[in-house]
C-alpha cells in the first residue's frame, strides 16, 4: 500500500515535460550545459528513473524527504542543524500543524452541528425544519468555497471590518500574553474553519439524517416505544448511538477531501500551512516538497482510516468480538 | 420516466440543469457581444439593459462571457465523468466478474488511489503538463474512477449469482457478452446516480482550478477564471463576484438535486 502510494507520488513527477535544470535555467540564461550537468549530477536527475526512484524510496524510509528546490534549500519534512549548530526548520514540519489544527477544529465543528441538524431534520420529518434543513444541506454542498471565502473576506473584512481576513496573526502578536494570543489565533481561524467544513457540514448532516430515519423503522426502536420509554429517551438514547456509529468511518473516508481543500481555503486566507505551501511548490515545480506532501497527506489518510477503524472497534462490540465484519 | 417527474428534487434539479444547457449549448446566438472583445471605453459598467451582467475590468460583457464559461464547465463535466466511468465499469466489470487476484489487484489499486488527497494529485499534474481544458478533463477523469469501479463491483458480485445469469453461461454466451448484455444493464441506476453526482463534483474542481489559475486560461472564459479578475474589483464592482459564483452553485445544485432524486426515484424501497 505505502509502495503504492510513493510509487504514484514519484512517478508523477516524472510525466513532467523538461526538468529543473530546464526550469532554473530559464531563470539565468548565462547557466552553461556545464553547470546544468553539475545539477543534474547533484540531485542524480542524470541516473535512470528506477534508480532515482530506489534513491528516493530509501531515504524516505529513513525519513529523509530531501531538501527543497527553491525556499533556500530548506528541509522538507524536519528540522536539521548545520556545522554551527543553528537550526533550520522542515517546510512541512511548521507547515502541518497549522493545517492539521484547521481541519480537527474542522471536524470538531461538522461533528457537533451536523448531528444536531441530521437528528432535527429525521425527527421532524417533511416538516418545514425538515425543509429548511435540507435546503441548507444541498446550498451548503453545491456553493463554491472559494466563493464563499471570497464574499465573507468581503463582507466580515472588508465592508465591516469585524474578522481579520489573512495570515494567522495580527501584528504585534508576540508582544500580547498567551490569552490574548489565543484569542487572536482564534479569530484568524474562523473564517477558514468555516470555509473549509460548510460542505463536510452539509454532507455529514444528510447522513445522520438517513441514519436516524432507517434506524427510527426498526423494530427495536417500536419495542423501546411500545414498552413507554419517553419519546427523548427512545432517540437519544436507543436510536442516535445506532445512527451515528458508521460516521466513524465517514470521519476516515472524509479525511484526504479536507486536506485537499485546505489547499484552497488557505491559499486565499494567506494561512501558512500544508495547503498552501503545496500550491506555491506546485507552482515552483518544486519537486521533493510535492512528493514530500503527497506522502505524507497519503501516510495522514492512511493512519486516519487506522483510527477509524479502531475506533469502530472501541464503539461496537459486534466489531471486536468479530461477530460481524 | 414518469417517477423522476413526481419527484420534486428530481424535478428541480432536471429544469435547472436543462435551463443551463440550452443557455450553453446556444451561447452563440444569445450572446450580445463577443466574450472576448476589449472595449476599453466600458471598463467596469454595472449591470443595465445593454450589459445585463456589466462589464470587467477589461470591458467585456460579463453576460456573454457567462454564456461561454457555461460551454467550457459542462463540458469538462461532461468528458471528465465520461472518462471516469469508462475507467471504472471497465475495472468494476473486471473485478467483480473475474474476481480472484485481477479482483485484488484492482481493489488495491482503488485503495491506493483512495487514500491520496485526491486534489493534490489533480494539481501535481495539471502543474506539470501545461494547463489546458483538455489535460483538466483528462486529470479529473483519471482521479475519480475509483467510486464507479466499487459500485460496479458491487453489483456484480450480487448480480453474478442469479439464475439468468447461470442460463447465459449454461448456454455458451462468452463472458463479455454475459457482461455487456445481462449484467451492466442491470446495474445501469446506481452508475447513473454517481455519474451524475460526478458532474457536480467534476464541475467544483474545474471551476476551483480556474480560480487557482491552474485552470482554463485566459482569454477563454471560464466561471472560474471571470471570478479570479472579479476578485480584484469586488470592492466596486460585485457584478464580476455575484454571479459566476451564483452559476456554479446552481448548475452544482441542479446536478446534485437530479442526483439524489434520482437515487430516491429508482430506490424500490420508497415505493411503498
Amino acid at each position: 500500500m505505502l509502495i503504492g502510494i510513493s510509487l504514484i507520488s514519484f512517478f508523477i513527477m516524472h510525466l513532467a515535460p523538461g526538468d529543473v535544470t530546464s526550469n532554473e535555467s530559464s531563470f539565468n540564461p548565462k547557466a552553461s550545459e556545464e553547470s546544468r550537468q553539475k545539477l543534474r549530477e547533484l540531485y542524480n536527475l542524470d541516473k535512470p528513473v528506477m534508480v532515482q526512484y530506489g534513491l528516493w524510496l530509501k531515504r524516505i524510509v529513513k525519513l529523509d524527504f530531501g531538501r527543497s528546490f527553491s525556499s533556500h534549500q530548506r528541509p522538507v519534512l524536519w528540522e536539521e542543524k548545520d556545522k554551527n549548530g543553528n537550526i533550520t526548520k522542515g517546510l512541512i514540519q511548521e507547515s502541518l500543524p497549522i493545517t492539521l489544527l484547521i481541519n480537527l477544529l474542522g471536524i470538531f465543528i461538522i461533528f457537533s452541528i451536523s448531528i444536531v441538524l441530521g437528528t432535527a431534520s429525521a425527527i421532524k420529518q417533511n416538516t418545514w425544519v425538515d425543509r429548511s434543513i435540507t435546503l441548507f444541506v444541498f446550498v451548503g454542498f453545491a456553493i463554491p468555497g472559494f466563493w464563499l471565502a471570497l464574499l465573507l473576506m468581503y463582507w466580515t473584512g472588508v465592508a465591516n471590518q469585524w474578522l481579520p481576513i489573512s495570515g494567522l496573526h495580527s501584528q504585534g502578536y508576540l508582544s500580547l500574553d498567551l490569552f490574548s494570543q489565543t484569542l487572536d489565533l482564534l479569530k484568524h481561524l474562523v473564517l477558514p474553519v468555516f470555509v473549509s467544513s460548510l460542505s463536510g457540514l452539509a454532507g455529514i448532516s444528510l447522513y445522520v439524517r438517513n441514519g436516524m430515519l432507517d434506524v427510527l423503522h426498526q423494530d427495536f426502536i417500536t419495542t423501546a416505544r411500545s414498552k413507554g420509554l419517553s419519546e427523548k429517551k427512545v432517540i437519544f438514547v436507543h436510536a442516535l448511538k445506532n445512527a451515528i456509529l458508521p460516521l466513524i468511518t465517514i470521519v476516515g473516508l472524509s479525511i484526504p477531501g479536507l486536506i485537499g481543500g485546505s489547499v484552497i481555503a488557505e491559499s486565499i486566507f494567506a494561512i501558512p500551512g500544508m495547503g498552501k505551501l503545496f500550491y506555491d511548490s506546485v507552482l515552483m515545480r518544486d519537486f521533493p516538497v510535492i512528493m514530500g506532501i503527497l506522502t505524507i497527506g497519503s501516510v495522514l489518510t492512511l493512519f486516519g482510516n487506522l483510527l477509524a477503524d479502531l475506533g469502530y472497534a472501541w464503539a461496537d462490540p459486534r466489531v471486536r468480538k468479530g461477530i460481524i465484519k | 420516466m414518469r417517477k423522476i417527474i413526481r419527484n420534486p428534487l428530481a424535478l428541480s434539479g432536471l429544469i435547472i440543469i436543462f435551463l443551463i444547457l440550452v443557455l450553453a449549448l446556444f451561447a452563440p446566438i444569445i450572446a450580445p457581444y463577443d466574450p472576448n472583445f476589449i472595449d476599453i471605453e466600458s471598463i467596469l459598467i454595472a449591470p443595465s439593459l445593454s450589459h445585463l451582467m456589466g462589464t470587467d475590468g477589461l470591458g467585456r460583457d460579463v453576460f456573454s462571457r457567462m454564456l461561454f464559461g457555461a460551454r467550457i464547465s459542462l463540458l469538462v463535466g461532461f468528458v471528465a465523468v465520461g472518462i471516469a466511468t469508462a475507467i471504472g465499469v471497465i475495472l468494476g466489470s473486471v473485478a467483480g466478474y473475474y474476481r480472484g487476484w485481477l479482483d485484488s489487484l484492482i481493489m488495491r489499486l482503488v485503495d491506493i488511489m483512495l487514500s491520496i488527497p485526491s486534489f493534490f494529485l489533480i494539481l501535481a499534474v495539471i502543474a506539470f503538463l501545461t494547463p489546458s481544458i483538455w489535460n483538466i478533463m483528462i486529470v479529473i477523469g483519471l482521479t475519480s474512477w475509483m467510486g464507479v469501479t466499487r459500485l460496479v463491483r458491487a453489483e456484480f458480485f450480487s448480480l453474478r449469482q442469479r439464475e439468468y445469469v447461470m442460463a447465459a453461461q449454461t448456454m455458451g454466451a462468452s463472458d463479455l457478452k454475459i457482461i455487456t448484455k445481462h449484467l451492466l444493464p442491470n446495474s445501469l441506476t446506481p452508475i447513473i446516480v454517481s455519474s451524475v453526482l460526478g458532474i457536480a463534483s467534476a464541475v467544483l474542481v474545474e471551476s476551483g482550478l480556474s480560480f487557482l489559475g491552474l485552470g482554463v486560461q485566459a482569454p477563454t472564459a471560464s466561471w472560474g477564471n471571470i471570478l479570479t479578475d472579479g476578485k480584484e474589483y469586488i470592492q466596486f464592482a460585485w457584478w464580476l463576484s455575484l454571479f459566476p459564483g451564483m452559476a456554479i452553485l446552481l448548475t452544482v445544485l441542479g446536478y446534485n438535486l437530479l442526483g439524489e432524486g434520482l437515487r430516491d426515484a429508482m430506490d424500490p424501497k420508497n415505493n411503498n
